[in-house]
C-alpha cells in the first residue's frame, strides 16, 4: 500500500487518460503497472509523472509496462533511432542475421508484431524482417 | 340518467379506495427513500463502496463488488440495520484474488535484455531471479529510453543503484 501511496499521481493518470486493461499491483517492494495507452502522448505523459516522483527511475520499486495501442497490421511506422540505420533480422533477436536496413526517419509497414520487442516490418524496398519495436514509432491512425 | 348517476358512485368509491391505500402508503418511508438511507450507510463504510441498491416494498437488493467475504456479510448487517428494511438480498460478490505478476523466466530475460542494451554500450545489465541490474553510467535522457525497454520485457525488478547519470 505505501508504493501505492508514493504513486498515486502516476496510477490517477494512467485511470484518467484511458489506458485501457489498466492493473496496478504491488509484490514484494515492487508497484507493477500494466496497460494499454489510447496514445503515445499520454504513455509519454506518463513517464514525464513517473520521473517526477522518482527522478531518474532509480529508485527500482516501480515496473512500468505500458504499451501504445493501435499499430495495427498494415499501419506504418516511423524508423525513431537516435540517428542510425535500423536492422531488419532474420529472426527476433540480436542474435539473428541481419537481413536489411531502414534508415532513421523511413517509413516501414507493420506487418505483424511477435511481441512486444520485435516487429515484422518491411521496407519500402521489399525488404521483410524483424525490428526492435522500441525504434519503431507507429503512426496514429 | 340513473345509470350515470351509479357509474358516478361507483366511480368516487374507487376513487376513495384508491386515496386511502396511497394515504396508507404514506406512514411508511418510501423505497426511493430508504434506498438513499441503504446507500449512504453503505458508502460510509470503506468496506463496501460503490455497491447498487434497489428497494421494492422495502426488500433491499444490494449488488456489486467487495474485496473480500467480510465486506460480503457486511452489507447484509449495513442495509438490514437502516429504517425501513424489511429483509436484505445480498447479491454482492467478492472480487477474485489479484491475478500475479507475470515475471520472465531468466533464460528468455537474459536474452531480451541483451538486445534492449545492445545499443547502450555505456552499461551492463544482468539477470538474476528476474531482477535486471543496470550498471555503468548513461545520460539521463538515455537511461529513461532504455528503462522503458527493460520494463517491457516484465521483470521481477529494474535494480539501476549501479547507475550512474552522467550530464
Amino acid at each position: 500500500m505505501l508504493l501505492q501511496n508514493k504513486y498515486k499521481a502516476l496510477t490517477d493518470v494512467a485511470s484518467a487518460s484511458g489506458v485501457r486493461n489498466l492493473q496496478i499491483r504491488e509484490q514484494d517492494g515492487v508497484l507493477y503497472i500494466n496497460g494499454e495507452a489510447p496514445t503515445g502522448a499520454v504513455k509519454d505523459e506518463l513517464w514525464n509523472v513517473y520521473n517526477k516522483l522518482d527522478p531518474n527511475f532509480l529508485s527500482g520499486d516501480v515496473v512500468m509496462d505500458v504499451n501504445v495501442a493501435s499499430a495495427a497490421s498494415g499501419s506504418k511506422a516511423k524508423v525513431t533511432t537516435q540517428r542510425s540505420n535500423l536492422n531488419i533480422r532474420k529472426g527476433p533477436g540480436t542474435d539473428q542475421p541481419i537481413v536489411g536496413k531502414a534508415a532513421h526517419h523511413e517509413m516501414v509497414t507493420l506487418v505483424s508484431k511477435t511481441n512486444d520487442q520485435w516487429w515484422l516490418v518491411r521496407t519500402a524496398d521489399g525488404e521483410e524482417g524483424y525490428a526492435y519495436a522500441e525504434y519503431l514509432t507507429a503512426e496514429s491512425n | 340518467m340513473k345509470r350515470n348517476i351509479s357509474r358516478l358512485l361507483l366511480l368516487l368509491g374507487a376513487v376513495a379506495i384508491f386515496s386511502s391505500i396511497v394515504t396508507g402508503c404514506k406512514s411508511k418511508p418510501k423505497d426511493a427513500d430508504i434506498r438513499k438511507a441503504v446507500e449512504s450507510a453503505l458508502q460510509a463504510d470503506p468496506q463496501t463502496p460503490g455497491l447498487m441498491v434497489e428497494v421494492t416494498n422495502g426488500v433491499a437488493t444490494v449488488s456489486g463488488q467487495v474485496q473480500d467475504a467480510s465486506a460480503q456479510a457486511e452489507v447484509t448487517t449495513i442495509a438490514g440495520g437502516v429504517k425501513g428494511v424489511k429483509s436484505v438480498n445480498n447479491n454482492v460478490s467478492v472480487a477474485p484474488p489479484p491475478v500475479p505478476v507475470e515475471i520472465t523466466a531468466d533464460d528468455p530475460l537474459t536474452s531480451a535484455v541483451r538486445d534492449a542494451t545492445k545499443d547502450f554500450p555505456g552499461v551492463t545489465a544482468t539477470v538474476n531471479d528476474g531482477v535486471i541490474s543496470v550498471t555503468g553510467e548513461l545520460k539521463a535522457a538515455e537511461w529513461k529510453r532504455l528503462k522503458m525497454a527493460l520494463d517491457g520485457l516484465k521483470p521481477r525488478k529494474v535494480d539501476a543503484a549501479g547507475l550512474k547519470i552522467s550530464k
